[in-house]
């Protein structure tokens, strides 16, 4: 197996909150995992810590690629990134001030990409034309949907092996949910991506992904190996969908 | 090669050889006396846009850099006499080093709280040279000019002179910075830090860049001002306007691009020099305040973005 990144047991929080509660999950190459909880149970504090951007206080975090483990509680975020890593965060981030090409260009700010800058970009601009025809326009003028496949493409220009989606829904008409789902979809058959998405939209979510993990309150309470078993247990309709 | 030739090489050394030509020239020495202040404004103009401009934090602290940059000059001259060009040498090493430890100790606060943190390091150095008797103390020091390098007839034209070589230098790493990959890594961080740290930005690396090699600006800006006087002391050396008039001169002259803070400085410190002039030294205070409200109300973009405006008033408004 090329990749595998697994969390093991991760206490994490900001300062006297603590947000992660022993939390463990894996993901191995070429999976799309869903990680599915509400609002405020730890979901993006997860991702961050992947990302090296929130240090976990108990736990390990650990990416194994193509035969070396890396200790991801011990890399920059840079290095992360670096490693092939790359995340969509939360509400898009975009760089609202820059156009949307600067934006496509600073996906790539990490040494292996800007090697590979122009075909990455040209790669973009064929998955998501109508950034192309914006590309000198400034990208917080944008539409929420196109802002969100521009953050997407702009996570992809770093070309990653793995790439975390934080809550692609977040802000976006039911119409929109749904194409940039489809999109997360296409870019991980074309890319051979492994993802791993954080989402609220529990049907959306199933519809693209294998298996998904459901986190409320910090702690992983549904383990759910496949999509099947996701909808069908009962503890998730309890937690989850309220039925 | 080909770089050098680039319409932007040209100008500078355009620049740098009319400044020659002007220091060698017969024009009344006060005039040199004046553009020096210009020039050493464009370097701090400069130097404070690389960190306030490209990067968005807004430094108060150049005073600081400036203070110590002239400090640093006393101190070799009076212990080791050592020529001016070594001075600025060291100038801009002491306070590159303290703007990376700056940086490292505030660059963690964002927003108001950095440029609070920078205040506090004028008065902090400001103090420090206060109560230091060996480079003049709370009086100041009195220093004897050496003779001026030939070709240059007084010594004020060879440091104006001086001054215009350092301020082309400093725009041209200005310059550089801005259109290479950490120009757009400090836009990007600028814009949104966390975005920019999920696309592998090191930001806080670059941060300390841009404070190391904006302090060293300051202080090379600072460093010929005890010959320039031929005394210092710490109250005028570390005086807020040095902070406030880079600040504004970026601001008037638009932060986005190189050649905003150079307009700005120059605009803004030629005023200060002819209202000085003509009507009183006190009156220049009110000027810079007085500019900096008009621009902020009337042009926020500064003079580049003004510019802009008017150049092309339908395109903007036919933008979707």
């Amino acid at each position: 197996m090329a990749l595998k990144l697994t969390v093991e047991n991760v206490d994490a929080g900001y300062r006297a909150v603590r947000a992660l509660h022993g939390v463990s999950l894996d993901i191995v190459q070429g999976e799309t995992v869903a990680l599915l909880g509400t609002n405020g149970n730890g979901k993006s504090t997860l991702m961050k810590c992947i990302m090296g951007m929130v240090r976990p206080t108990g736990g390990a975090v650990t990416l194994e690629l193509d035969g070396q483990r890396h200790d991801l509680t011990r890399l920059s975020t840079e290095e992360i990134v670096n490693l092939g890593v790359s995340m969509v965060p939360e509400g898009r981030r975009l760089f609202p001030k820059l156009t949307v090409e600067e934006n496509l260009l600073l996906g790539a700010f990490r040494a292996l990409a800007r090697g590979e800058i122009t075909k990455n970009l040209a790669y973009s601009y064929e998955m998501f034309p109508a950034l192309k025809e914006r590309r000198r326009q400034l990208a917080g003028s944008m539409s929420g949907g196109q802002q969100q496949m521009l953050a997407i493409a702009r996570a992809l220009m770093s070309a990653p092996k793995l790439l975390l989606v934080d809550e692609p829904s977040v802000g976006l008409a039911p119409i929109l949910v749904s194409h940039t789902i489809t999109a997360i979809k296409e870019l991980k058959q074309r890319y051979g991506l492994t993802v791993l998405m954080a989402e609220q939209n529990f049907h959306q979510a199933v519809r693209i992904a294998d298996r998904g993990y459901i986190i409320v309150h910090g702690e992983i309470v549904f383990d759910g190996r496949s999509v099947a078993a996701l909808e069908q247990n009962d503890l998730v309709k309890s937690y989850y969908l309220g039925t | 090669m080909r770089r050098l030739a680039s319409p932007f090489g040209i100008g500078a050394a355009a620049t740098v050889v009319l400044a020659g030509v002007l220091a060698l020239g017969g024009a009344n020495e006060y005039f040199f006396f004046a553009g020096y202040v210009v020039l050493q404004f464009v370097v701090l103009a400069t130097a404070w846009n690389i960190l306030g401009g490209y990067a968005g934090y807004v430094n108060f602290g150049t005073a600081a850099f400036f203070g110590i940059g002239a400090y640093t000059s006393v101190l070799l001259f009076k212990s080791l006499g050592a020529p001016l060009l070594v001075q600025m040498a060291a100038a801009a090493v002491v306070t590159g080093l303290l703007g990376f430890g700056t940086g490292l100790l505030t660059l963690r606060l964002r927003g108001i709280f950095y440029s609070i943190a920078t205040v506090a390091v004028i008065f902090i150095a400001e103090t420090l040279m206060i109560n230091w008797r060996y480079v003049g103390g709370a009086t100041g020091l009195q220093l004897l000019r050496p003779a001026p390098m030939l070709p240059f007839e007084t010594y004020t034209r060879m440091l104006f002179f001086i001054m215009a070589v350092v301020a082309v230098l400093a725009v041209a790493i200005a310059r550089y910075i801005e259109i290479s990959w950490i120009g757009r890594g400090l836009r990007a961080l600028r814009d949104t830090e966390e975005a920019a740290e999920c696309s592998g930005v090191p930001t806080l690396r670059l941060k300390l860049l841009a404070c190391t090699i904006s302090g060293a600006l300051m202080g090379v800006a600072g460093a010929p001002l005890p010959m320039y006087l031929s005394f210092l002391e710490p109250a005028s050396s570390f005086s807020l306007n040095y902070s406030v008039v880079a600040l504004a001169g970026a601001i008037i002259g638009g932060t986005a691009h190189w050649l905003g803070p150079v307009l700005g400085a120059i605009l803004l410190a030629s005023m200060q020099q002819i209202v000085t002039v003509t009507i009183s030294s006190e009156m220049n205070v009110l000027v810079v305040g007085v500019m900096l409200v008009v621009f902020v109300v009337a042009a926020p973009d500064g003079i580049l973005g003004l510019i802009r405006k008017l150049r092309r008033p339908r395109a903007a408004a036919g933008k979707p």
